[in-house]
């Protein structure tokens, strides 16, 4: 590069701190902000789409609750453990970042991946069911609103419901996914031994977007899968 | 020397409120731009550059001007604001004289029905001085009335019945356009409203639907798909007796009440188990879903309507929602 | 031409520009400077389209029939203009430009927070471009701009997924573009810079910021809704499985109200930094202007429904939104008011940036009056989907925004490319987009009142007389757009070289070369002084 006039620091500095910042205390703050900032972006996201669940639900409340009759809470509180799990375990990983436990880091990291991967096979799973008990209307022929639980009157709001459903949690399983991709480069970087007390902040950050993902999925287990239901567990 | 009109014709009087009500806001934004163009200019000239090294004294504020101009213009607006408001809400509650007339918009026309019976497409007639009440249907998309001379529109918006209300006041031939993008033909979904004195109007109904009134028509349909089987004239039937209960509110199955209006009729018709009447079943009743057209189904409230209001003088005891067992209806 | 002055030194100074050469340099780079430059020849192109689609609506609106088109193309050159200069032109325009350019330099820093991300929103943008565009080359969509249910989910047989993946995408470029910048004003700051002695500039984009960051998101999960819906064939805004199509218009409008600000308030922040230079004069109530655009802002997003007057809304929801419209019209009446002041016994001169401030305060003033004809309900029953909005919009718009781009463009110039642009072409082309523009726009108040539907191929004969006066405007506006582009490219080459501060303006970036350095400083500055602080040391440095 020909234009390297930068003034240099008196002292050295850590080779992770990129030139436009004046030091590791900025950078680290910058970029934990910037992710509180995207997260409010995603909250927003899916906020959209709460918003037209709720505003459909307060429509229908009598054909939302009889949906949840085919939600099976067993897979949702599966679910839910796994990810409040996965959560902990990447909070010691940032923490076993912070104290530079090498090891620590890459067993939590592993962990984490293992439960969000476990996260989506469940759904997996679920969907499957799903799709096998016809209540899958994005494809026509696996959509059907019949039997004893299914008010033929609430036909319609029910595929409105389960479209609903189907968009709200596949967009968390996109961002899982997405997240698994994260902490896969996180791994890789661990190995590495990049992390240390002076530089952890991609640590940090990911575990930031782990954690929001997380709390998605709290809000959308009750409002999916809990309100309304009737039918005995399993 | 071409056509150069800079003001539509007013036919009522709420177009000539709302022309008043532009002009007013009008001219306070020809003042308040005057002020700040002139202001502009003034010191633009007289306060332009005539030495390079002059350098003025900042002047940072104050705060009583700010207050003064934030708190006078938001004033201003709310007399904006007031005014509007009252016009809208004017124009929200017909009248209970209104004589009604039924609009279909379909992409790319509007199919207009009388209670007599008699229909246009892409025209409305009506009598000066006599509230006029639109019920408006969508057969696809969005569209929207627009008569740019009574200043009024709405939305056509699919799914449920819209309504506005008018009283036209200046005989003449005003333009009607669709005011909703709408799809291919939209500029062609256009028409002319007929505004006339009440002989004129008389004359233009006596030559009559070919077909009967909406009601007779309404009847019609109401014989060919089946619905006397069980909606019968005198009692109640497997499905709830007809008569005099328009206007009234049932009590539904499951607990609540509804009004039947227009807009109960249409989803009883469409999807009949969203509100079943106590003492009744669900399943029942099919759905008419994709077999009528909004202008059929406009037919068939109008002859329900036509059976008797429940609020009307003399109408029949509200009919009784304690039903007759549900004979035969088969869970 | 120039004797009395001596000529800066041709030799060049090492700069951004000349720091590396080659496409990688400028494709793989980090710098906020010449992702700006990036972005400036995106929309720069997409303008040219957009202005296209524009020449082709006003030639088939010289006469009432639709003779020059079909019904089906026409309505997709509006869609395809509507799309295009909204979501590929304005949106990003002086925040993509001219705020990454100067934003960091202004506040005193290095780069961006996130200057890699930076890059890659140019890359987004690009892409989403690229969506729009194989729209349009594969057939075009006609939906118009707004995307409304059903027609958009049922009823169009055009590229509709595809126009909305492409507006999807480029939403990130507008959210990440925000980001960037919250961190950065946060996080950047040169010592001595406090919130108090931010530029005006600076401020305006940070609002700006707010809105691309908490709206956008929403639109992009309406659109996805409406891409799913017509992917899928299911009917979440379907009204005959009991879906809601007003739905999509509060979730659509919720965003797209708050864009509109987002679609003005750089404008108004140039136009800060515009007054006070050319008046040499500290701004007049500089809390309230930077206050004022975070009031607008937030009140910004909630006036949606403003749009939906006669969807069949409460009346009480029209009552509440109107009222909050006119609230929403008092900051803005500020900040003209403080610019006004702002002149007030200053120094003034008539540079082609001022003459573009000058055109903005009035021609912004009228769009922001009529704003308040279009809240009144009783009013907008009759004006709404007319031309009295299309005008209302483009005044504000264009009239605003546009001309705003094009001063700052003006003064920015010599500090971006390090020439000057020439003087008297650049008043000749800023009268020609005044006098232009609202030759164009002002009939449009008329036939809309009179009743012409906007979105309209064909229209009644007797609104022929204004809309050729409209078409006659918009050939001079168009002019009034090409000629700057000549002379400016010209000026790459053949312009006067110019000096750090050809303006004699305060600010950061014009204590650093013209154009600057990689790093934009040799030391970081540290700030002693207010801002505009003209006054304070007597002499003005011109250089």
């Amino acid at each position: 590069m020909a234009d390297t006039h930068v003034v240099e620091a008196e002292h050295a500095h850590s080779p992770h701190l990129r030139h436009h910042f004046d030091d590791m205390h900025q950078q680290f703050d910058s970029a934990t902000f910037g992710m509180w900032v995207f997260l409010l972006t995603e909250i927003m996201f899916f906020g959209g789409m709460f918003g037209a669940y709720t505003v459909y639900r307060s429509m229908y409340p009598d054909a939302f609750a009889a949906t949840s009759n085919f939600m099976n809470p067993a897979y949702g509180a599966m679910n839910t453990a796994v990810l409040i799990v996965s959560s902990l375990t990447m909070a010691l990983a940032v923490r076993a970042a912070h104290l530079g436990q090498q090891k620590i880091l890459q067993i939590m990291l592993i962990l984490t991946m293992i439960f969000g991967l476990g996260f989506l096979v469940i759904k997996g799973f679920e969907y499957h069911e799903h799709w096998v008990d016809m209540k899958v209307p994005l494809f026509a022929g696996h959509w059907a609103w019949d039997g004893p639980n299914a008010p033929p009157q609430f036909a319609h709001q029910a595929q409105i419901l389960f479209c609903f459903y189907f968009f709200m949690t596949g967009f968390h399983a996109l961002h899982m996914v997405v997240g698994l991709g994260i902490m896969t480069t996180i791994f890789v970087m661990a190995r590495k031994g990049t992390f240390g007390p002076e530089y952890y902040t991609p640590v940090e950050v990911s575990g930031l977007y782990w954690h929001f993902v997380d709390i998605v999925w709290i809000f959308l287990f009750p409002l999916l899968y809990l309100i309304g239901h009737t039918r005995n567990l399993i | 020397m071409p056509e150069l009109p800079l003001w539509p014709e007013a036919a009522s009087k709420v177009a000539t409120d709302v022309d008043h009500l532009y002009i007013y806001i009008s001219l306070v934004s020809v003042v308040m731009t005057v002020l700040i163009f002139a202001t502009i200019f003034i010191f633009a000239v007289k306060y332009r550059r005539r030495s390079e090294s002059e350098v003025p004294q900042p002047i940072h504020g104050s705060l009583r001007l700010e207050i003064t101009w934030s708190i006078i213009p938001f004033l201003v607006m709310l007399t904006f604001f007031w005014w509007g408001a009252k016009i809208y809400f004017y124009n929200a509650v017909p009248p209970p004289n209104s004589m009604d007339v039924y609009v279909v918009g379909k992409q790319w026309m509007w199919k207009l029905q009388y209670p007599g019976g008699q229909r246009e497409i892409n025209e409305l007639h009506v009598p000066i001085g006599q509230p006029v009440k639109l019920t408006l249907a969508s057969e696809d998309v969005i569209h929207s009335f627009f008569i740019p001379a009574l200043r009024i529109k709405h939305d056509v918006v699919p799914g449920h019945y819209d309504t506005m209300w008018f009283t036209a006041d200046k005989p003449g031939r005003y333009h009607l356009f669709c005011a909703e993008y709408c799809g291919t033909e939209h500029s062609g979904m256009v028409g002319w409203v007929t505004v006339m004195s009440p002989a004129d109007y008389q004359n233009w109904l006596a030559g009559g639907g070919s077909s009967g009134s909406m009601a007779q028509q309404g009847e019609r349909l109401f014989e060919q798909l089946g619905c006397s089987g069980c909606h019968l004239l005198d009692r109640q039937g497997r499905g709830p007796m007809l008569r005099g209960m328009y206007g009234s509110h049932v009590q539904l199955a499951g607990g609540g009440t509804a009004l039947v209006d227009d807009a109960y009729i249409r989803e009883s018709i469409l999807n009949p188990n969203a509100k079943i009447t106590a003492g009744y079943k669900p399943n029942v009743m099919p759905s008419f879903q994709g077999q009528l057209s909004e202008e059929q189904i406009l037919q068939l409230v109008v002859y329900v309507k036509s059976l008797g209001n429940a609020n009307a003088p003399g109408a029949p005891a509200a009919a009784s929602t304690a039903a007759a067992p549900a004979q035969g209806g088969k869970q | 031409m120039s004797t009395a002055l001596q000529e800066p030194e041709v030799k060049e100074t090492p700069n951004y520009l000349n720091a590396e050469y080659g496409w990688k340099s400028w494709l793989f780079t980090k710098d906020h400077k010449r992702i700006a430059v990036l972005y400036l020849i995106s929309i720069s192109i997409m303008f040219a389209l957009g202005g296209v689609f524009a020449m082709l609506i006003r030639l088939e609106m010289l006469t009432p029939a639709g003779d020059l088109f079909n019904s089906d193309t026409y309505n997709k050159i509006f869609t395809m203009h509507g799309v295009v200069m909204v979501f590929f032109f304005l949106i990003p325009s002086i925040p993509a430009t001219l705020g990454n350019f100067i934003l960091p330099m202004a506040i005193g820093a290095k780069d961006l927070a996130f200057p890699r991300i930076n890059l890659l929103s140019w890359y987004i943008y690009v892409v989403g471009a690229l969506f729009a565009l194989a729209a349009i080359v594969m057939g075009g969509v006609d939906t118009g701009w707004t995307f409304y249910t059903p027609f958009s989910t049922t009823y169009s047989n055009t590229f509709v997924i595809t126009a909305a993946v492409g507006v999807f995408i480029s939403g990130f470029s507008s959210i990440t573009t925000g980001l960037n910048f919250i961190v950065t004003v946060h996080k950047m700051r040169a010592p001595g810079m406090t919130w108090g002695r931010l530029p005006l500039f600076v401020w305006a984009n940070y609002a700006t910021s707010l809105i691309q960051v908490l709206g956008t998101p929403v639109v992009a999960i309406t659109l996805a809704l409406v891409g799913l819906e017509r992917g899928f064939h299911i009917g979440i805004f379907d009204p005959a499985i009991g879906g809601d199509p007003i739905l999509f218009q509060h979730m659509f409008w919720f965003y797209s109200h708050p864009a509109v600000y987002i679609m003005i308030l750089p404008g108004m922040g140039v136009i800060s930094e515009l007054v006070t230079c050319f008046s040499r004069k500290g701004v007049f109530g500089y809390s309230f202007i930077a206050g004022s655009s975070l009031g607008i802002a937030i009140i910004g997003f909630l006036v949606w429904g403003h749009h939906m007057f006669v969807t069949g809304m409460s009346m009480y929801a029209g009552l509440y939104f109107s009222l909050l419209t006119m609230l929403v019209a008092v900051p803005s009446a500020i900040k003209v008011f403080n610019w006004t002041a702002t002149m007030f016994r200053g120094s003034i001169s008539y540079e082609t940036p001022m003459l573009y401030a000058f055109g903005f305060i009035g021609l912004f003033t009228i769009g922001g009056l009529t704003g308040l004809f279009l809240g009144t309900l009783g009013l907008d029953v009759h004006l709404t989907d007319t031309y009295f909005v299309v005008a209302h919009f483009h005044y504000v718009m264009v009239g605003g925004m546009v001309v705003a781009y094009l001063g700052g463009l003006h003064f920015w110039w010599p500090k971006i490319t390090g020439k000057m642009y020439p003087e008297g072409w650049g008043k000749f082309s800023a009268l020609l987009v005044f006098a232009g523009f609202n030759l164009t726009f002002f009939p449009q108040f008329i036939t809309g009142y009179l009743g012409q539907p906007r979105r309209y191929h064909a229209y009644a004969p007797e609104f022929q007389v204004l809309n050729v006066m409209s078409t006659a405007g918009a050939s001079v506006l168009g002019l009034g757009f090409v000629i700057p582009l000549v002379y400016l490219l010209w000026s790459l080459k053949y312009g006067k070289p110019a000096g750090n501060n050809p303006w004699g303006a305060k600010g950061l970036e014009w204590e650093t070369t013209s154009p600057p350095p990689t790093f934009n400083f040799e030391e970081t500055p540290v700030v002693t002084e207010e801002v505009y602080a003209y006054a304070k040391h007597g002499e003005v440095e011109v250089g």
